[in-house]
Parts: structure tokens; C-alpha cells; sequence
């Protein structure tokens, strides 16, 4: 679209991401996804006349977390707020969050994109818990509520207008996830709900001061699906503002079937959640101390660890791939425990590591093949034992389908260790030599190329095991005698 | 009218020589509730699990398992949670609703053997001065039935009164425990905000409410206290502030230094002969050799207000809940998911709670919030400031508890700026969250008992406990 050079679009995003807390976040009742419907709800999440929350401390813990992975100040004073509207699967009527007081402020991100980086801020990140779900397509007649996720605790991260594509916010959420898996607060599963996204979405002429009118687009269930309605949303907004006419302040639903955005309620209509701070919890105080120890048994963050592994010799792609999901990046260190030869740890796991999971379509949480088995056959190589081929070809199918057994073992068995034994290859280098005389004196003579052709006949000999590099010396000493 | 037994510790004589026992204990006090049916003090009375509770503490008497409170009848203001049994808030939204789970209070009195005889009438969902605002109709004072009984726990203090329970509970906010604790002539008592935990309570006010109790004697009154305070798992705003064992250290052996305002004293509002009782009593005490100073309170005027600001902001959120989806009272009106809300709202709740969630619903609003919610917290935190700095110059401030005795049932239910200055003296301890208690040390010409309110610093409760057995003697 030529209007790309003209227009610019502001882009903020709201991310909520469930922590992956075993309890609630004012309550004891369990967080299991999938429990069969209102099974973990007791009378506190129910709103019972008389209970009263009691806030969970590992939910604080996992909120400083993603504040200090995204550069944030992590406030002391920290105040609960209640948010008051009525909606039947808000049982108390009010959901505890916070207002005015954040747990975390003041963050970045920053964003690597193709030939350009952006510096995206965070505004704030605060704490809060979920409501229950509402269904409103499982009955002809009724709407069903489910209260299992009521009260589940949740963080709201959200950033400055300082995102200008839908790629950036694409590769902004992509972020988000990576890090919060990273730190295991979540599993970042938009498509279970676990994480979600609404997008504050305005355009404006290029070089203008002035934001344009924002529209909230929501219920963008998967990444791809946060970069398709925006792109949406920002051309809708340009052939409004091209025929002359007004974008009006409105929240809209993203239909992933059509590609569309189409309009939920106008903002006029307003809510007004009369914010108070929540009589029935005490302020949590966050000191330095804790923080501090927070920080200490913080897991490596992707960026931190991509960075460690370019200073390993690995070039800025592959740390990028091998940092991609956490559970690869912590395979590929743990192989690494065992062997010095990083490039070959690199090789193995992006290659038939990663190439098998692919296949199957696993994660790397479900190979099975233990590192160390992956740094022994490294070591194997190395020592002149195997090459290369064989044992991705031949012995890595064997291990894939015995897991658990000592791959040195395993390839004696299968008889795939290679032939280092000078007397014995000479004997073979004789044979081959023997077999072809003509071709002896074709070398001699100048043919140096036939070479390869004794070297064939010595791995036949050797069904393969002769170590090639040793094959080859020796091979050209005794053609050269 | 003279109770059967004035304090557990009476009781526990008797119980020891066989004289009674638990049984026959449950039987007196249902034999008076039955008698005095008419005063509308019980909303429901659990003669059969009270009797059947009775047997078995008789037999922990004997095998000599009981607890401390064994032969202790109480009754429950129908705000707080038991296990198996109603509690509607004297509201027809919780109309038949069952408690699934027993409040931490409740809990711990059980614990100690503790008899459970009904749960008592209430103003709904504690709001109100007169008991005139339960949805199951109003409580009579039982020595003057023509008058109120007071409120909100009107119907805990006329069961104490009137020897229905040797004990009952109730919840104060704004003087819910105290004002009618005067009104009907026992003692009531607030402690400090967080000492006994709130779960298990309706809230009507969750920064203010506390849970206290009615009894005839200062020892019943510390035994209950020092049961049912303490840290709790399921309420934060609950004090780990270790419970001292008040009962135990009733003796009030120095003189005391007290504080009277002076603008209390003379209010326009207060009946002539309470000021002049109060201050007759100010020097009786003076001669007893204790020191009692007047002094000025600058926000006395700025308490009221104060109070209904921030108690209605908070119930209009704590009433949110109750909307007839998951429990409650569910009109046949609602057609759809608005009418839902408006018809079991408008139709389950009673005027004077419509009244406090709208007061409270407007000084929450964007465009009001500054002028009235967030003055109100600042206020709030200088009438608690000064009240402090005064107690940490004396022992106890000394009021009379209510500007005047029992009114005339009817008298003031049309007018309820009227009705909500019935609070003056006992709005600022929950304010400041500092323990109160009200003495029954006076009787008045028209024959209606009144109060002496003394509060004391936060968690100064022995030292309260201690004094009022020594003004009680």
C-alpha cells in the first residue's frame, strides 16, 4: 500500500499473562487447567458472604520476576486496589488489582528487527487476578460460567505507544512469551488463554505530534492473530481517514475466520469502576532485600544467554535459534557440559536433534535422547571412533528408539566403530591396491584422481569403518612409495 | 430484670457442686426465649442441637475434657458465618442461605465448648441505629417495649438483657455493639480493629467492623476476647500481635489518667441528665484519686460525616456480591441479564441498605471520588493521628456512650440524619480503630439504662478490661 509512506500507525499493547501458580491469588483452591467445570472454586472464590482474600507470595514473586526481565522499578509500597463492575462471572463483584500503585514501572523491551532495533517501553506491570469465563455457545438458551479461573492470578504488562508495525508488535509479544517461559511463569499459550493481548491501535500522517483517535482491538487468540489484526486495523483506519472520514474511539473484536475487526462497544459508554484501594488486604511491602533475592535465583533470560553463547564462537543465528525456546537452549548447554567442541554441540543439536522434533512435532522437553549420550557421541567422533555420518545415520535411529543405553556400547554392537588400527587398514590398503594394478600405474602415472577409487574399495573392505582421515594418509605414503 | 446467672464463672461454681447443669441451663434460657418470643430478639433458635450440644458437654464435665467455655449459652448476630446454618444479614437477599463454612470467631468458641443457641435480629446487614431496618421486622428493648433496642446488634443485646444467652456476639462499625449496649443496660465491647479476625463476617464496612460481644460481666467479656482474638490464615487485616490472657489480669492497681472532651460534654444534642450524671461521676472518679483532665477534640464535628463517607464507599462494594446469581434472593421480574441485577437488588434489599450503596456507589464516582473518598481517608487519618497522640498522654478517653437513652420505636426511622447522630460518641473508636467499651453504670429517671464509653490506644484491651472491672465493682 502506497499510504505506508504517508500514514504511521501507534501501536501500545496490554498483555495479560496468567502465572503458573499451583494455588489462586487470594485463595488455596487449585489452578489445573482443564478441571471439569466449578470444581475448584471454594466458598473465597465464590464471593461467599464473609471470606476475604489472602494474597499468594509465590504470585509476587513470578510478577518482580517479569519485572526485572523487562527492566522495570519494582515499587515497595504496593497497594490493592478494587475494580467494581457487575458481570456474572465476577462473583464478588469487584476484582482485586491494582490501581494506582503497580508492583512494576518504568520498563523496556528492546526489539531486534530486520536491519533496525526499537526501544519499547513499558509503562507499568501490575498484579491482579482473573475472572471466571463465561460461555455463551454451549447452551441454546443459557450463558454457562465456569468459576475454576476465577481468581487465578494474573499480571497486566503494559507498553508505550511506541510500537509502529505489526511486525514490531508481533516480535514484541513473541518476547513476552519467550520470557515468560523462560522463567517459567507461564506457559504463554494464547490459544488456552493463558496469555492474551489487546491492542491500542491509532494512525496519524507521518512527522505528526499528535496521536490520531486509538480504537482497542481484542480477542486475538495467537500471535500471528495479534500481527493480522493490526495490520487489519491500521488499513480500515487509513481508508476511513483517506475518504475523510472519522475513526471513532471504539473496542472491536478480531474475527480470525475473516481477518476483520468489527465493533464490540463504543467507549462512550464507559464503565466507571470506582477504583478504591481494597480494604480487606494490607499493603505488601517489597524491600531491596527481597528483590535482591528475587533476582539472585532468576534463570537466564534469552538475551543473556544468546549473548553468552556468541562469546562460545556460535554466530548471532545460531544463539538466536538455540535461544529460541528455553527448554532447546538448556539442551544444548547441557550437551555442551560434556564436551569442549562446541561447534559439533551446535551441529548435533540444530541438526538431528532439533530435525527429529520437528518431524514429530515434539518439544524438546519430550526427546528423550539425554544430553549427555549426545556429548559422548561428540567425543566418540572426535576420538576417531565414528564419523559424522554414521553416527547420525546409523546409530542416532538406534538410540531414538533405545533412549537409555550407552551409545559406545550400542555401536559396538551394531559394529559401527571405526577402524583406527594402522596394520589393520594397511592390510586392507594392500588388498585394494592388489585388486586394481593397472590402476596402481595409472596413479603413478599421473592420475592422481583415481585415488578415490582404492579409497572406495578400502571402505568396502572395511564395511565403512575405516577412519577415513587415517584411510586417506596412509593410502597416499603407499601409492606415493 | 436480674438474669439467672450473671458470668460463666458463677455458672462454673454451680456446674462444679451439680447444682445445674448444661441441660438445664439450655432449658432457662429457651423457657425465656419462648416468654419473650414477642421482642423478635431471635431470628431462629436452635433448641434441639442446642440441647443435644448441652448433653455433650456435660459429659466432657464429668469425664473432665470440657473446654473454657463449657457452660457458656451465646447467641450470633445473624452477620457472622456458622457452619450448617442460616445467616441472612436480617436481609430478604439472603433469604434462606446457608453458611458452608464457620467464621475463625466462631470456630475458636466452639472449640472451647461453647453452646450455640440462635442466631439473633439484626438492621440489615448491621446498617442502622434502631434495629428498625430488619427485613423479619424490629427488635422491642425488653424492659421498655415501646422503645428500641438500638442497633445494628439489637437483637444480641436484648438476648443478653433479657436472659436468653448468658452471652451473645455482635459486630460493631460505627457503634453497632456499644449504642445498644447502652440502650438495653449490659456491656458491650469493640476491640481493636484486627484483634479478633473478620472472616466469617458479612462486611459491611471492611476497614471498620469488628466483631465483640454482650455480657453481664467483665470476666465473660475478657475470656471472650482473649478466645476469639489472634492472627488468622484467612484474614490479613488480622493482628499477629500476641493475645494476652485478659481474664487473668483483671486488677487495675494505679490511678488513672483520663481524657473528656469537652465539646462532648456539652453537645447540644445530648440529654441534660446524662451530661449531668457523666460529669457527677467525672468527679466521683476524681475523688477516687484518678486524674481526669478536659480537653478539646478539633474534629468531633468532622466524625459522622467522616464515618458515612467511607463506611458506604466501602458496602457499596462489599454488597456487590449479592446479586441472586449464585445464592440469594432471586426475583421473578428479571427477564435478562440487567433486569437481573436491578430486580433482585431493588427487591432484595431494604431501604436503609439502598440508601448507603447509593451514598457510597456516588462518593466512589469519577468526578466525586477526590471531594468525598479521598477527603474522607484524609480525614480519617487525622481524627486517628490526634486520637493516638491523646492516648499517649492518657489512659482512656471517657464519653457517654449515646447522647441520649432509648428512643421510642418509630421515633427517628423518617429522619435519618437524626438517626445517624445517634452515633456521635461511638463513630470515632472505629474510626481510629482503637478498643471501646461501654459500662451499664447508669439509670436513668425515665427508667432506661445508658452507658459510660471508655476507649483506650489500640490493643490496650487489658488495660481497658482491667479499669472497667474496676469501675463495675
Amino acid at each position: 500500500m502506497s499510504h505506508n509512506d504517508k500514514y504511521e500507525a501507534v501501536i501500545g499493547l496490554e498483555v495479560h499473562v496468567q502465572l503458573l501458580t499451583k494455588s489462586k491469588a487470594f485463595s488455596s483452591d487449585a489452578t489445573e487447567y482443564g478441571a471439569p467445570p466449578n470444581t475448584q472454586v471454594s466458598v473465597i472464590t465464590l464471593g461467599h458472604p464473609g471470606t476475604l482474600p489472602c494474597y499468594n507470595k509465590k504470585a509476587l514473586e513470578f510478577a518482580v520476576k517479569i519485572g526485572l526481565a523487562t527492566n522495570c522499578s519494582i515499587r515497595k509500597e504496593n497497594q490493592w486496589a478494587r475494580k467494581n463492575y457487575f458481570y456474572p462471572d465476577l462473583p464478588k463483584g469487584y476484582q482485586i488489582t491494582q490501581h494506582t500503585t503497580p508492583l512494576c514501572t518504568a520498563g523496556f523491551l528492546v526489539l531486534k528487527m530486520e536491519g533496525y532495533e526499537n526501544k519499547i517501553g513499558i509503562t507499568r506491570i501490575h498484579m491482579e487476578e482473573d475472572a471466571g469465563k463465561s460461555m455463551h455457545d454451549q447452551d441454546p438458551y443459557f450463558t454457562l460460567i465456569d468459576l475454576n479461573r476465577a481468581g487465578i492470578p494474573l499480571i497486566e504488562i503494559v507498553s508505550e505507544p511506541d510500537l509502529r508495525t505489526a511486525d514490531e508488535a508481533y516480535t514484541y509479544v513473541s518476547e513476552i512469551r519467550k520470557i515468560v517461559r523462560y522463567l517459567d511463569i507461564c506457559d504463554g499459550n494464547m490459544e488456552e488463554g493463558s496469555m492474551r493481548c489487546d491492542a491500542n491501535v491509532s494512525v496519524r500522517l507521518k512527522g505528526a505530534e499528535e496521536y490520531g483517535q486509538k480504537v482497542e482491538v481484542k480477542n486475538m487468540n495467537s500471535i500471528r492473530n495479534v500481527k493480522r489484526a493490526i495490520e487489519h486495523e491500521i488499513i480500515r483506519q487509513i481508508d476511513l481517514i483517506e475518504k475523510g472520514e472519522r475513526v471513532d474511539q471504539d473496542t472491536r473484536s478480531f474475527d480470525a475466520l475473516k481477518g476483520t475487526t468489527t465493533s464490540m462497544r463504543s467507549k462512550e459508554a464507559a464503565n466507571d469502576y470506582r477504583y478504591f484501594p481494597e480494604p480487606d488486604l494490607p499493603p505488601i511491602i517489597v524491600s531491596e532485600e527481597y528483590v535482591q533475592k528475587v533476582k539472585s535465583e532468576m534463570p537466564s533470560l534469552p538475551e543473556q544467554l544468546k549473548q553468552k553463547f556468541i562469546s562460545l564462537g556460535l554466530s548471532d543465528y545460531d544463539a538466536s535459534v538455540l535461544t529460541e525456546e528455553k527448554e532447546i537452549a538448556n539442551y544444548f548447554m547441557a550437551v555442551c557440559n560434556g564436551t569442549k567442541n562446541v561447534k559439533a554441540a551446535v551441529n548435533w543439536v540444530m541438526g538431528p536433534v532439533k530435525s527429529f522434533c520437528n518431524e514429530q512435532a515434539i518439544s524438546i522437553s519430550e526427546f528423550l535422547i539425554p544430553a549427555k549420550t549426545i556429548s559422548e557421541l561428540i567425543s566418540m567422533i572426535d576420538e576417531g571412533g565414528m564419523n559424522f555420518s554414521i553416527a547420525s545415520q546409523k546409530l542416532f535411529p538406534e538410540l531414538l528408539k533405545n533412549p537409555s543405553a550407552n551409545p559406545k556400547q550400542l555401536a559396538e554392537g551394531m559394529n559401527l566403530i571405526q577402524q583406527s588400527d594402522e596394520g589393520l587398514i594397511l592390510k586392507y590398503i594392500d588388498e585394494a591396491l592388489a585388486k586394481f594394478p593397472e590402476k596402481v600405474a595409472e596413479f603413478k602415472g599421473g592420475k592422481t584422481g583415481i585415488a578415490s577409487l582404492f579409497m572406495g574399495e578400502v571402505m568396502k573392505l572395511s564395511k565403512g569403518k575405516a577412519d577415513p582421515k587415517l584411510t586417506n594418509k596412509l593410502l597416499l605414503q603407499k601409492l606415493d612409495s | 430484670m436480674n438474669p439467672l446467672y450473671s458470668s460463666l464463672s458463677q455458672i462454673k461454681i454451680d456446674l462444679e457442686s451439680r447444682k445445674t447443669d448444661c441441660i438445664s441451663l439450655v432449658k432457662h434460657y429457651l423457657s425465656n426465649i419462648e416468654k419473650k418470643k414477642h421482642l423478635n430478639a431471635f431470628l431462629e433458635v436452635y433448641a434441639e442441637e442446642a440441647l443435644q450440644q448441652a448433653a455433650l458437654v456435660d459429659e466432657k464435665i464429668k469425664n473432665k475434657t470440657a473446654g473454657r467455655l463449657a457452660g457458656m449459652v451465646i447467641a450470633l448476630k445473624d452477620v457472622l458465618c456458622h457452619k450448617g446454618h442460616k445467616v441472612s444479614s436480617s436481609s430478604k437477599i439472603l433469604k434462606g442461605f446457608t453458611s458452608l463454612y464457620s467464621g475463625t470467631a466462631i470456630e475458636r468458641l466452639l472449640n472451647e465448648d461453647a453452646i450455640i443457641i440462635g442466631r439473633t435480629n439484626c438492621d440489615e446487614f448491621a446498617m442502622g441505629s434502631s434495629n428498625e431496618n430488619s427485613a423479619y421486622g424490629n427488635v422491642k428493648n425488653g424492659l421498655d417495649e415501646t422503645k428500641v433496642p438500638g442497633g445494628s446488634s439489637g437483637g444480641s443485646a436484648v438476648a443478653v438483657q433479657i436472659d436468653m444467652c448468658l452471652a451473645s456476639l455482635g459486630t460493631d462499625t460505627g457503634g453497632s455493639i456499644r449504642q445498644p449496649a447502652s440502650f438495653c443496660g449490659v456491656i458491650g465491647i469493640k476491640p481493636t480493629y484486627g484483634r479478633i479476625s473478620r472472616y466469617g463476617l458479612v462486611a459491611y464496612a471492611s476497614s471498620f467492623d469488628q466483631i465483640g460481644s454482650f455480657t453481664h460481666s467483665i470476666s465473660d467479656c475478657s475470656l471472650l476476647l482473649e478466645i476469639m482474638s489472634g492472627a488468622d490464615d484467612f484474614d490479613s487485616t488480622a493482628s499477629s500481635k500476641a493475645v494476652e490472657t485478659y481474664s487473668t489480669k483483671l486488677n487495675f492497681n494505679r490511678k488513672a489518667k483520663i481524657a473528656v472532651f469537652s465539646d462532648c460534654i456539652n453537645h447540644p444534642g445530648i440529654d441534660i441528665e446524662i451530661k449531668s450524671r457523666t460529669l457527677n461521676y467525672i468527679e466521683e472518679l476524681k475523688s477516687a484519686g484518678h486524674e481526669i483532665e478536659f480537653i478539646d477534640f478539633p474534629y468531633l464535628d468532622y466524625l459522622v460525616p467522616t464515618y458515612y463517607v467511607l463506611t458506604t464507599a466501602e458496602a457499596s462494594s462489599n454488597l456487590s456480591r449479592f446479586d441472586g446469581i449464585r445464592f440469594g434472593f432471586k426475583s421473578e421480574n428479571a427477564v435478562d441479564l440487567e433486569s437481573t441485577y436491578k430486580r433482585n437488588r431493588s427487591e432484595g434489599f431494604g431501604e436503609e441498605v439502598k440508601r448507603r450503596i447509593m451514598l457510597g456507589t456516588f462518593v466512589l464516582s469519577a468526578g466525586f471520588y477526590d471531594a468525598y473518598y479521598t477527603k474522607g481517608q484524609k480525614v480519617r487519618r487525622l481524627i486517628k493521628e490526634k486520637t493516638e497522640e491523646i492516648l499517649s498522654r492518657f489512659d482512656f478517653i471517657l464519653t457517654p456512650t449515646t447522647p441520649t437513652t432509648a428512643f421510642g420505636l418509630g421515633e427517628k426511622s423518617d429522619d435519618p440524619i437524626a438517626m445517624y447522630l445517634a452515633d456521635i460518641f461511638t463513630v470515632q473508636a472505629p474510626i481510629a480503630g482503637i478498643p471501646a467499651i461501654t459500662l451499664p453504670l447508669f439509670q436513668h429517671s425515665n427508667g432506661m439504662p445508658y452507658g459510660l464509653q471508655l476507649m483506650a490506644g489500640s490493643f490496650k484491651e487489658a488495660e481497658l478490661l482491667a479499669f472497667s472491672a474496676e469501675l463495675m465493682k
